[in-house]
C-alpha cells in the first residue's frame, strides 16, 4: 500500500508524470518541516503579516438569544485577505520558494483560496496564475478582479460543470505541462499525498490556538468543535487541535444545497460512497458508474464533490460526525449572525454557524461550543441580496 | 506470450486510441475492425470518465458526448463481446480508477475476461497503487499496462522490472492532445526501459502526423496516437469511417 493513508483513504492515485513532482514535493516538506529557519520565517509571516493569532471570540448576545451552550466564535474571518486559506498558502509558497520554484498554480472555488495565491505570491515574488470554474467567476466576480489586482492571472474553466472540480482538473493539467518551476498550491485538505498532510500541518494552527485561548479564558476544553466542510481545510485544522481530546465532538458541515434528497447538493460524506478520484481514496458524489456527479451549493467554497482523506477516516473510526445544512439554514445564519453579532459570515462558514444555532439550544448553559468562522462574507453580499430577490450590482 | 506481446512480434505497432460510444456505440462497433483491418495492431478503447485529468480538451469533448448519450461500462464490454465474434485484434480498455473501482475491481476484470479484453491502462493508477487493481487483473488474466514519462527518470527500472505486456511511453509532458513538437527524451527512456527487460515499448501523447509517427517509431516499438483520430470522429461524425481508414493506413505505412 502507498503512503499517505488514512485507514483505507488517501493515496497517491496520479498520472506517473507528476509523481516525480509529487515525491520531489514529499522530500522537501519533510526536509523544511524539522528545519528551524523556516519555521521562524513561517510564524513571523503569520504573525507580522496575516495578524495572527486570531480571536476567539465569545458572541454572548447570539448565546444568550439561543438560550443554550456558550458560543465561541473563532476569528479566521479576520486574517489577511479575509479567511483561513491564507494559513496554508503562505506555508505552501514559502517552501515552493525554498524548493526554488518561480511559479505557482492554483484552483479557487470561491475565490478565497485563489486572493490568498496570488497575495503570498505577491509578498514572496513568485509568478502566479490562477484556475476558476467559470461559473464561479460569474458568481464571484469581485474577487476575480482582485486576483487580477495582485499580479496573477486568471484563467476561466469552461470545462465539465465549470465548478471548483473542474478547476482541480485543469490545475492538475497545467501542472503536468509545466512541472519543473512550478508548485501546485493545492488549496484543500485533499488530493494525492502529501497535499492532505501539508495542508492539515499549516491549518493545524487553527486548532492549537483555540485550545489555548479557550483554556485561558474558561480553563477547559469545549464541548463540540464545528466547522464547515467542502474539501475540508478549515475544519481539519480545528479538528487537528482536539483529535486526541476524545470528550470534544468534532462536527462538519456539509452543503445540503436544495436538500440531500433533492440530487442538488454537495453533501459528500452524508450521500457519497468511496471512489478514487483528484488523487486521493475518499468519499465522492458519483453515480454506480463512478462517474462523479455535478454537485451543488449556494456557496462556491463548499461546492466539491469529494471530502478530504482523513475526513472519511474521521467518519468512519466516528471520531467525528458530519451534517448537511441546506442552503435555506446557511442564509438565515447567515442573516442572523450578521444582526445578533455584527459579524458578515461567509456563506461557507454560515453552514457551521447554522449547525451551532441547531445545537447551542439543546446544550446546557455550562457547556461550550466553538465554531470555526473560516472567512467573512463581504464577497458573499450580492450573492445573498439575489438570493432574497435584491438586483443589486457588485 | 498472449496476443497484447504478439501485436509487436510483426514490426512496428500502430495503436489507435477511439472513445467508446463516441459518435455512437454503433460507429465504434464499425470502427474497431475496420481499424484492425487497415493495419492497426492494437485498439485502445476508453471507457469515458467524466473527468479525465490526463486528457487535452479534444478526449475530453469525446467523453463527453458519449457520456451525454448515456454509454456506460456495462455498455462497453457488451460492445467488446460482440466485436469478438468476429475480430482477434487485441483490445485494451483505457479509463480512470474510478470507474474500474466503482463498478468493482473484481467484477470489472471479470468482464473483461468475459468479453475478451486484453490490458488496461490506467492513467491516475501510477506504480505505488498498482495493488488496488494488480491481484484482479492477474486472476482473471487482463495485463495492467504500466506508464513511463520522460520526469520518471530513476523510477523506470522499479516500474519496469514488474511491468507486462508492453511499456506505455509518455512522450512529453502536459495532457493528452496533439502537438507540433514532441518531447526529445523518447529514445533515451526507451533504451533505459530495454537495459531493465525486453518488452515492448509504445510511444503515445502527441503524435498527429505520419512523419512525427516514423520518428517515434524509429526509437521505439510503436505509436498510440489518440487525439488526432477523435478529432476526425469529431469533424464526421457517423460519417467517420472512411476518413479514420485513410489515417489509420496512412499512419501504418508511415512506420513500416
Amino acid at each position: 500500500m502507498s503512503r499517505g493513508r488514512f485507514g483505507i483513504h488517501g493515496g497517491q492515485y496520479i498520472p506517473e508524470l507528476l509523481m516525480s513532482a509529487i515525491k520531489e514535493l514529499e522530500e522537501a516538506y519533510n526536509h523544511y518541516k524539522a528545519d528551524p529557519e523556516f519555521n521562524a520565517e513561517l510564524e513571523e509571516l503569520l504573525q507580522q503579516y496575516a495578524g495572527r493569532p486570531s480571536l476567539l471570540y465569545y458572541a454572548e448576545k447570539m448565546t444568550k438569544d439561543l438560550g443554550g451552550a456558550k458560543i465561541y466564535l473563532k476569528r479566521e474571518d479576520l486574517n489577511h485577505t479575509g479567511s483561513h486559506k491564507l494559513n496554508n498558502v503562505l506555508g505552501q509558497v514559502l517552501l515552493a520558494k525554498k524548493m526554488g520554484k518561480t511559479r505557482v498554480i492554483a484552483e479557487t472555488g470561491a475565490g478565497q483560496h485563489g486572493v490568498a495565491t496570488a497575495t503570498a505570491a505577491a509578498l514572496m515574488g513568485l509568478e502566479c496564475e490562477i484556475f476558476m470554474g467559470k461559473e464561479d467567476t460569474e458568481r464571484q466576480a469581485i474577487n476575480v478582479y482582485r486576483m487580477e489586482l495582485l499580479g496573477a492571472k486568471v484563467h476561466a474553466v469552461s470545462s465539465g460543470t465549470q465548478t471548483l472540480k473542474d478547476a482541480v482538473n485543469e490545475t492538475m493539467r497545467e501542472w503536468a505541462r509545466r512541472l519543473h518551476d512550478t508548485h501546485y498550491v493545492l488549496g484543500s485538505a485533499v488530493g494525492p499525498h502529501p497535499f492532505p498532510t501539508i495542508v492539515k500541518d499549516f491549518q493545524s494552527v487553527i486548532g492549537r490556538e483555540v485550545k489555548e485561548q479557550l483554556l485561558a479564558k474558561e480553563g477547559r476544553l469545549p464541548d463540540a468543535v464545528m466547522a464547515c466542510v467542502g474539501g475540508g481545510s478549515n475544519a481539519i485544522g480545528i479538528f487537528a487541535g482536539f483529535l486526541e481530546d476524545t470528550s470534544v465532538r468534532l462536527i462538519g458541515c456539509e452543503a445540503a444545497g436544495h436538500g440531500v434528497e433533492t440530487g442538488k447538493h454537495a453533501a459528500t460524506i452524508t450521500k457519497g460512497s468511496v471512489g478514487i478520484f483528484h488523487g486521493m481514496k475518499s468519499y465522492f458524489c458519483q453515480d454506480e458508474y463512478g462517474q462523479i456527479a455535478p454537485v451543488y451549493s449556494i456557496s462556491a467554497g463548499l461546492d466539491y464533490p469529494g471530502v478530504g482523506p482523513e475526513h472519511s477516516h474521521l467518519h468512519d473510526l466516528g471520531r467525528a460526525e458530519y451534517v448537511a445544512i441546506t442552503d435555506d439554514e446557511a442564509v438565515e445564519a447567515f442573516e442572523y449572525l450578521s444582526r445578533t453579532e455584527g459579524i458578515i459570515p461567509a456563506i461557507e462558514s454560515a453552514h457551521a454557524v447554522a449547525y451551532g444555532m441547531k445545537l447551542a439550544p439543546q446544550m446546557a448553559r455550562y457547556q461550550i461550543i466553538v465554531i470555526n468562522l473560516s472567512g467573512r462574507g463581504d464577497k458573499d453580499v450580492a450573492a445573498i441580496a439575489r438570493y432574497r430577490g435584491v438586483n443589486i450590482h457588485e | 506470450m498472449n496476443r497484447l506481446g504478439q501485436a509487436f512480434s510483426k514490426g512496428k505497432a500502430f495503436i489507435p486510441f477511439i472513445t467508446a460510444g463516441d459518435p455512437s456505440l454503433a460507429i465504434t462497433e464499425k470502427l474497431i475492425p475496420e481499424m484492425a483491418g487497415a493495419g492497426a495492431d492494437i485498439i485502445e478503447l476508453g471507457i469515458p470518465f467524466s473527468d479525465p485529468v490526463a486528457e487535452g480538451p479534444v478526449i475530453q469533448a469525446a467523453d463527453n458526448r458519449a457520456l451525454a448519450q448515456g454509454v456506460t461500462t456495462d455498455h462497453v464490454f457488451d460492445l467488446v463481446k460482440r466485436v469478438r465474434q468476429t475480430c482477434d485484434v487485441p483490445i485494451c480498455l483505457m479509463t480512470y480508477a474510478n470507474p474500474v473501482f466503482s463498478y468493482g475491481t473484481g467484477k470489472f476484470m471479470e468482464r473483461c475476461r468475459e468479453a475478451g479484453v486484453d490490458g488496461l491502462i490506467v492513467p491516475d493508477l501510477p506504480f505505488e497503487e498498482r495493488e488496488e487493481f494488480l491481484p484482479a487483473c492477474r486472476q482473471y488474466g487482463v495485463t495492467l499496462v504500466s506508464m513511463i514519462a520522460p520526469t520518471s527518470k530513476d523510477r523506470i527500472r522499479m516500474i519496469v522490472q514488474e511491468a507486462e505486456g508492453f511499456i506505455y511511453c509518455v512522450s512529453s509532458l502536459g495532457v493528452t492532445g496533439v502537438r507540433e513538437k514532441l518531447g526529445d527524451q523518447v529514445k533515451e527512456m526507451v533504451d533505459t526501459v530495454k537495459a531493465v527487460k525486453d518488452i515492448p515499448c509504445a510511444v503515445g501523447f502527441g503524435i498527429g502526423n505520419p512523419q512525427q509517427a516514423a520518428e517515434m517509431a524509429a526509437v521505439s516499438d510503436g505509436v498510440i496516437v489518440g487525439s488526432a483520430i477523435v478529432q476526425i470522429i469529431a469533424q464526421h461524425g457517423e460519417n467517420c469511417l472512411p476518413p479514420v481508414m485513410e489515417y489509420v493506413r496512412e499512419m501504418k505505412k508511415a512506420i513500416g
